[in-house]
């Protein structure tokens, strides 16, 4: 499949709209209707500051993402002893970039080599690392990424346009527990000159999670 | 339990389409969900293995045919039922019959940074001994837990390795039930593609899953 096409994760949830009646005037559906009228309840009662519902939906849509994930992927590629710390201890040295927090109180980082591939999944809910990558995207929550991943996980790599050489191990991490995993992907070839900062722009959430590389600057200027 | 949400070597399910550049939420609807779900829990009346526990008692044809957030829907509706902080009536009718029950800690706007930040490790300083060192040979139980399990089916009876020993942790299978927190040693386990899917499956590649002492038997 190529991943360059827009498309959506084995779901009827990809419309995009904006709730309320739409410019067409439809109307509400049951979903709609019943998330309303639970947040009235929730807010007539007490049980919900209004305001606090506003700084919880804006802090993982506007603030936490995968840009954190990618400025610590960076250092650990110009930083040795920085990349030691994130292997060994990887909560205490992600601390040291200010990402801490919920859904990433114990962080694992585990490195992709030319010989060793990791790709993370939550086969039983979708635990994710929420500080360093943000909100999971539809398809690392979907059954067919759920299913498939611990069976077939090749097969799965390249759905992603990923075909790795048979002499690479593959190694998938379930996310069964509290620990959150971290992919730290292969520096690509081509960046020898580039800063950190450089870098940081370069590494895609899907090299995070194990199910792509991080494409060398040169391949990615091509269209 | 052995539900529909334990779906890691189903066949069927299609084939894996990711979105270019998807938005962080899809429908606003999304976003309230998200936001009154994790306000809700703020109030201390259930932890997080409830919390997966609710949705994973939506009944199997639904949890597959509906989206992540609808299962958050139904946890929540669940739960704030269960825990007595909506009548049933109320869900229903969407009118409010009377104040909430206690005082409760209720979060406000200008704790979210902290609390966010601060999270809520699992990890414990103390429990049980630990059973198992990393090299050491291992059996998944064989259990079919009525209840809120993080064994997943896959791994049931299969062979594997200790790889890395995480240190002690809340054990979901009791906490998500209510029956305490029963810390003990977590561990990343390491099982062949082979002994899991047979002799169709890669040689060389391993899927790792966190393990508790009590899922575990020595070989």
């Amino acid at each position: 499949m190529d991943p360059a096409k827009e498309e959506i994760v084995g779901s009827s949830d990809h419309d995009h709209d904006h709730d309320g009646p739409g410019p067409h005037g439809a109307p509400l559906t049951e979903t709609q209707l019943r998330v309303k009228a639970l947040e009235s309840l929730l807010v007539d009662k007490g049980l919900v500051d209004p305001a606090a519902l506003d700084a919880l939906i804006d802090t993982y849509e506007t603030q936490v993402g995968p840009h954190n994930g990618a400025r610590v992927v960076a250092r650990a590629w110009v930083n040795p002893a920085f990349k030691q710390r994130l292997l060994e201890n990887a909560s205490a040295a992600i601390a040291e970039l200010g990402f801490a927090g919920r859904q990433g109180e114990d962080m694992v980082v585990i490195e992709n080599t030319s010989k060793v591939h990791n790709l993370v999944v939550c086969t039983l809910c979708s635990c994710y690392p929420w500080p360093v990558l943000g909100l999971p995207p539809v398809w690392y929550k979907s059954a067919a990424y759920r299913s498939r991943a611990v069976f077939d996980p090749r097969g799965v790599l390249r759905e992603f346009g990923l075909e790795l050489p048979k002499h690479v191990e593959v190694r998938v991490w379930d996310s069964t527990a509290e620990l959150r995993y971290l992919v730290l992907p292969e520096r690509p070839a081509g960046t020898e000159g580039m800063s950190e900062e450089q870098l940081a722009a370069l590494v895609t959430r899907n090299a995070m999670i194990g199910v792509a590389r991080v494409p060398s600057p040169a391949k990615a200027a091509r269209p | 339990m052995n539900g529909a949400h334990d779906l890691g070597g189903m066949h069927g399910m299609g084939p894996v389409v990711a979105d270019r550049d998807e938005p962080v939420f899809h429908h606003e609807w999304e976003r309230r969900v998200f936001g009154m779900t994790l306000a809700s829990g703020f109030l201390g009346k259930w932890n997080i293995d409830m919390a997966r526990y609710a949705r994973e008692q939506m009944p199997g044809p639904s949890y597959l045919n509906t989206t992540y957030y609808e299962h958050w829907l139904f946890g929540l509706e669940r739960l704030l039922v269960e825990k007595g902080l909506l009548s049933p009536d109320e869900l229903r009718t969407g009118r409010p019959q009377g104040p909430a029950p206690d005082p409760l800690r209720v979060l406000r706007a200008r704790d979210v940074g902290k609390v966010l930040s601060e999270g809520g490790s699992a990890r414990r300083s103390q429990g049980a001994p630990r059973r198992f060192k990393p090299g050491d040979r291992v059996l998944a139980r064989n259990i079919h837990p009525l209840g809120h399990t993080r064994l997943p089916r896959y791994a049931r009876g299969k062979r594997g390795v200790i790889e890395r020993d995480h240190g002690v942790f809340v054990f979901p299978d009791t906490n998500g039930m209510g029956l305490g927190e029963k810390p003990q040693h977590c561990y990343s386990v390491r099982f062949t593609l082979r002994e899991l899917w047979g002799p169709g499956a890669s040689r060389r590649d391993s899927v790792h899953i966190d393990l508790w002492d009590d899922h575990l038997e020595p070989v």
